[in-house]
């Protein structure tokens, strides 16, 4: 029937045991064959082999040739009808655990031909006295809606599952909860309509079953039937109160992931709870469950992270007093530190700032370069974040940079010129010190940060033309970043002394325009050289406009999408503070269809794909963007979100506090409409070219260090789009 | 909805994988060690779970395994990271140790526990106690010996069965706290708090109903009563899945059917502010290129009737530290340059003792360049005191009513010990807080 291979080697040898007249033998070749499917042998030509071992009455190895059947029967369909007759005749076993097992497999062999023998069984099973088959059965039908939809339709089986709920063991109806959750899924991502049976819709009654179910089922039928609850539409205040109440005992639950799904279901059905005191009452405990979560292994202590830092994006006040347990353990692994970090500076406040710098600083002094940056940057954001405390926050960078570590140093420059946008004119007598590291600094984002400091204090630096000079001499050696910064910041310095500057100004705007081979530099200093040649006063204007204050976002992302995550508190969406479709492929690609596409083609679908993937990420972006912010008002919501991810302190905080690529990228497309509506809105052309110089003088941090790129499918394409705008603006 | 379970090793290379949704091919498995790389190579962390290509890749670590899930929907990400973590304190339990060894010995048993413990992605039945009933090592005949479903894998009570006996009814309870402290440079407590567990291990006979009463503030408070004593306030409690949750929410009452042997009851978090049971000090003294030296100060803050036994103060030292020189009046000290670190160890501490140790090291002449930030990490204790409780807990009964009738004696044991993380850091370099007294 099938192709044999030779007579002699390993498949040759346990075709002759699996054949053998002795059981023990049979049953041991059998154990062998699954060893090598493991480790990855092609054994699929034995399948008539293992097939006769089918039928046996020895339980394990019932399960040992179903497990093979399991692999290989979408190899070799044809064969797999022989093994229906047993299938059919183990559903009919007096043993539930075979019948259960029969079914079990039945639905996950997958071969067209074997389905249409499989919903007299199922049939049966659902109604099967012994609840541990009828659970199973619950899930086959899932199974079976997923291969052929119809079959589950034309059954009635949805109505008996729909039936099923009301089953008297939890377990069946957690099951069944799962079943039809799952076909719900699929069937609202294929087709659109509502009237589709396959819609799972939860009803008043249902709901009452489920709340009884809650609290006998297993932990993780609790997980299902609280997924399900989080979808219930409350009909009024009443009812999400009851939901509440009734969900609550749920935080003492041992396992994290039923703790996550009650808050799941408690912040979606609080926003119907109108009893304000209820309200504070479901939030004071939430916090404890939520920090016990800390004590879990580091993964879970992850996603529960990621998880907290939306919550309180959304509710501020929930862990006010908790900040100590946030506090770093030293062997916490890295990606544990950086989420703990964020959360800390967002719960700093006055009354804890104190120890938060303490334990930053205590940070700053540890051997991991990444994590010491890290820490270095959330000293910057206290610092924004608080006015009281900015003060020690500066000497607390002070004494980092005294440790004159470089890559130390580096960092607290950049952060340092964060802190001058925050409080410009504030702490000018430390710009000594920064300067004195100078000849330190070798990464451009330090170095730009240098100079964007000199060249917004140039009037009160004795020595700035020095200084620059230094830069200027060696333009054409540095990196673009640095080459703007460099460029406007001796404009400046020419605009504010401009007796003393003239060589240095003439010499820049010289070789930027002719010895530059980055457009956006020549471009930015024809613009700079022209405005300067025309009309000083408007370069004035123009250049020395004072900037918008920066501070740091309460939220790291919209405020409809932050709902929509917080209704989905434990998922991958609000793991990753992305919406589903971003990393959901969509459709199905079928296992084969996925093995013939080539490799070449594979990259271009998926380059494709990042594409859809940003597209979709800006829509729904934009789109939540004007629900909240009309843009009528005098500062469109798109310039509004330019200037935040634009201007380098944000753009360095923003890729601090959020791991999410798609934030910048989207607020750059955001910089499009920017030119575009400035001028209806502003008037002269200035605002227009002052947008175009907050937009250009940072180095594109935002972008170019994501933090955590969870979504690198989007990075390499984020890196394009950011290419693509910064030559749009250069345009104008 | 994990459409696919695989443990794999070091490098990535798949050991035994479990396909429950064939929307994921199981060649993505081979993907997920070089995009490991890559995000390494780009300088990021890499998180327990990333997305490519529209497959999320959601994975923890255990030993030299890596355990992995795949989807390509929003899945409950929370719920299979759990999953994961269960799976491999199953396969532990199977086991004893999880390793590519016992994979390879065991795939048959490893399927079969898949099959068992997810289907379709949907988590089933992890309790190990349960699995062990019906999925064994032995092999089963049908007609000889009926293998059924424990009725209690689908039972209300799915983690007991029914009709144990025992001669003797016994009920032990180990009350269990652990401290987590960390204490800064300059002799300030950072933080702290108290895990507290009550474990148990019940050999009761039937389905016994008990129920645990504690000194617990919340319950006297609300029934109006005072305590006698000391009562404590519990931050957060978590209880194990027997114990019926609603009426803890109602009244403060626990009670339950335990599962059978040995189990975690409860645990329970306090966070506040703990003493440092045990105190360490050290000074240290570095003279770079030549040695350095350490003066170790250890200070027992509770009473004198408690004393603190297996006590192991880990003290860092220099990766680079040589010839290593001890002088204590108590304890033991050994270097271990494993852990770059030595190891001050007392056998018994007693309450309100102190001592104190020295250690020279010597170091190399020549140093690398630019390492100025040297490798700090805290001094970490471990120790155990018995008979003693950081929070004052009290198991003020426990009640065991079986239909049969029968007498059960409850014993109660408490103990104290280190957090995972008591560690207490270290002051930079000579000058800090020296202590100077005389040995």
């Amino acid at each position: 029937m099938s192709v044999r291979g030779p007579r002699k080697g390993e498949n040759y040898e346990l075709s002759v045991d699996l054949n053998s007249e002795y059981r023990d033998k049979r049953k041991d070749a059998i154990k062998r064959t699954i060893a090598s499917m493991t480790v990855g042998k092609d054994v699929s030509g034995l399948f008539p082999d293992v097939l006769k071992n089918m039928q046996t009455d020895d339980l394990e190895q019932k399960k040992l040739v179903y497990l093979y059947l399991m692999n290989y029967a979408k190899t070799q369909p044809e064969l797999v009808i022989l093994a229906v007759n047993t299938f059919v005749k183990d559903t009919d076993d007096p043993n539930p655990l075979v019948r259960a097992l029969a079914i079990r497999t039945m639905g996950i062999l997958r071969a067209e031909k074997i389905i249409d023998y499989l919903c007299d069984p199922l049939q049966k099973c659902l109604r099967d006295e012994n609840p541990y088959v009828r659970k199973t059965a619950a899930l086959c039908v899932a199974k079976l809606y997923d291969l052929k939809p119809e079959l589950v339709i034309e059954n009635g089986f949805l109505e008996q599952l729909h039936e099923m709920i009301g089953d008297s063991n939890p377990m069946v109806v957690a099951n069944t909860v799962a079943a039809l959750s799952d076909i719900h899924a699929s069937a609202t991502t294929a087709s659109t309509s509502d009237q589709d049976p396959a819609v799972f819709v939860i009803s008043a009654g249902t709901l009452s079953k489920l709340l009884v179910a809650l609290n006998e089922c297993s932990e993780w039928g609790r997980v299902a039937i609280l997924s399900a609850l989080a979808r219930y539409e409350a009909q009024d205040d009443k009812e999400s109160e009851h939901i509440c109440e009734r969900v609550v005992p749920q935080f003492q639950h041992a396992n994290g992931s039923v703790v996550l799904a009650a808050v799941k279901v408690i912040m979606i059905h609080m926003r119907g709870v109108r009893r304000e005191e209820l309200v504070k009452q479901l939030v004071r405990k939430m916090a404890p469950p939520l920090v016990t979560l800390l004590s879990s292994p580091p993964e879970v202590q992850w996603v529960a992270l990621r998880n907290v830092n939306l919550l309180l994006q959304k509710r501020p006040d929930i862990l006010q007093n908790e900040m100590r347990v946030f506090f770093c353990k030293y062997n916490d692994p890295l990606y544990v530190k950086v989420e703990k970090l964020d959360i800390m500076v967002r719960l700093a406040g006055e009354n804890n700032v104190d120890a938060l710098l303490s334990e930053l600083k205590e940070y700053a002094s540890e051997v991991d370069v990444d994590f010491v940056r890290k820490s270095i940057k959330a000293i910057g954001q206290t610092a924004v974040k608080i006015d009281g405390a900015a003060e020690r926050c500066v000497n607390v960078l002070l004494d980092l940079i005294a440790t004159r570590v470089s890559y130390v140093v580096q960092e607290a420059v950049v952060v340092m010129k964060d802190i001058f946008r925050k409080y410009p004119s504030t702490y000018e007598g430390i710009i000594p010190t920064l300067c004195s590291n100078l000849d330190e600094l070798d990464e451009p984002e330090a170095k730009a940060s240098l100079i964007w400091i000199i060249g917004e204090y140039a009037s009160k630096i004795d020595n700035a033309d020095e200084l620059l000079g230094i830069f200027v001499d060696t333009f054409t050696e540095e990196s673009y970043p640095v080459q703007l910064q460099t460029l406007t910041a001796v404009v400046k310095l020419f605009l504010k002394k401009p007796d003393s500057s003239q060589g240095i100004v003439q010499k820049v705007l010289n070789t930027a325009t002719k010895e530059c081979d980055s457009p956006d530099v020549r471009d930015r200093a024809y613009i700079y050289w022209r405005l300067l040649s025309t009309d000083p006063g408007a370069a004035k204007s123009v250049i020395l406009t004072p900037r918008p204050l920066i501070s740091v976002p309460r939220t790291t992302v919209s405020a409809g999408l932050l709902e929509q995550l917080l209704g989905e508190i434990g998922s991958l969406a609000s793991a990753y503070h992305k919406p589903s479709e971003t990393f959901v492929g969509r459709g199905r690609v079928g296992v084969d269809k996925v093995k013939s596409v080539g490799a070449e083609a594979d990259e271009r679908s998926s380059a494709q794909k990042a594409l859809q993937t940003v597209a979709a990420g800006q829509q729904s972006e934009n789109l939540l963007d004007f629900d909240d912010a009309p843009a009528t008002d005098g500062q469109p919501s798109g310039l509004a979100a330019t200037q935040f991810s634009q201007t380098p302190a944000a753009a360095s905080i923003l890729s601090g506090t959020s791991s999410n690529p798609l934030d910048d990228l989207v607020s750059i497309f955001g910089a499009q409409s920017t030119p575009q509506q400035a001028p209806s809105a502003a008037g002269p052309a200035f605002g227009n070219l002052g947008g175009l110089d907050f937009g250009m003088s940072p180095s594109p941090a935002g972008v170019t260090s994501p933090s955590v790129g969870v979504m690198s499918p989007a990075a390499p394409q984020a890196q394009n789009q950011q290419n693509q705008q910064d030559d749009l603006l250069g345009l104008f | 909805m994990t459409s696919l379970i695989a443990i794999l090793d070091l490098k990535g290379k798949p050991l035994i994988q479990r396909t429950y949704r064939d929307d994921v091919a199981p060649s993505y498995v081979e993907k997920f060690m070089p995009y490991i790389l890559d995000i390494e190579e780009e300088g990021q962390q890499v998180t327990p779970c990333f997305s490519r290509d529209g497959i999320n890749y959601v994975h923890i670590r255990h030993s030299n395994l890596y355990l992995l899930a795949l989807s390509k929907r929003n899945i409950n990400v929370a719920e299979t990271v759990i999953f994961l973590h269960r799976f491999v304190s199953v396969l532990v339990e199977y086991f004893k140790e999880l390793e590519e060894e016992s994979i390879r010995d065991n795939f048959v048993i490893i399927y079969e526990l898949m099959d068992e413990m997810m289907d379709f992605g949907y988590p089933q039945t992890t309790e190990s106690k349960i699995l062990q009933e019906y999925i064994t090592q032995e092999s089963h005949k049908l007609e000889t010996m009926q293998v059924r479903v424990p009725q209690s894998v689908t039972n209300a009570v799915s983690w007991r069965t029914e009709g144990i006996r025992y001669r003797k009814n016994e009920v032990f309870l180990d009350v269990i706290e652990s401290v987590n402290l960390l204490v800064n440079s300059n002799g300030n407590v950072v933080r702290s708090e108290i895990l507290g567990a009550v474990k148990m291990k019940c050999y009761l006979s039937g389905m016994p109903e008990l129920r645990l009463g504690l000194n617990d503030k919340v319950m006297f408070e609300s029934t109006g009563r005072t305590a006698r004593g000391k009562a404590i306030e519990m931050e957060d409690v978590k209880f194990h899945q027997c114990v019926r949750l609603s009426r803890f929410e109602n009244d403060r009452t626990i009670s339950f059917i335990p599962p059978d042997g040995e189990f975690e009851l409860m645990s329970y978090r306090l966070s506040t502010p703990v003493k440092p049971l045990i105190w360490v000090e050290a000074a240290i003294e570095s003279h770079k290129g030549s040695r350095i030296e350490y003066i170790v100060k250890v200070i027992a803050q509770f009473k004198r009737r408690s004393t603190a036994s297996n006590v192991e103060i880990y003290v860092p030292v220099p990766d680079d530290a040589d010839s290593p020189k001890f002088k204590t009046s108590t304890g033991g000290v050994q270097y271990a340059p494993d852990k770059s670190a030595f190891v001050w160890k007392i056998k018994s501490l007693a309450g309100g003792k102190e001592f104190l140790m020295r250690a020279a090291f010597g170091l190399p002449s020549v140093r690398g360049e630019g390492d100025s930030m040297e490798r700090r990490p805290p001094i970490t204790v471990k120790y155990e005191i018995p008979y003693f409780t950081v929070s004052g807990i009290q198991v003020r009964y426990l009640k065991i009513v079986e239909k049969s009738g029968y007498q059960a004696l409850p014993w109660v044991r408490y103990i104290t010990q280190n957090g995972d993380d008591y560690s207490l850091r270290t002051a930079l370099e000579k000058g800090s807080a020296p202590i100077r007294q005389s040995m």
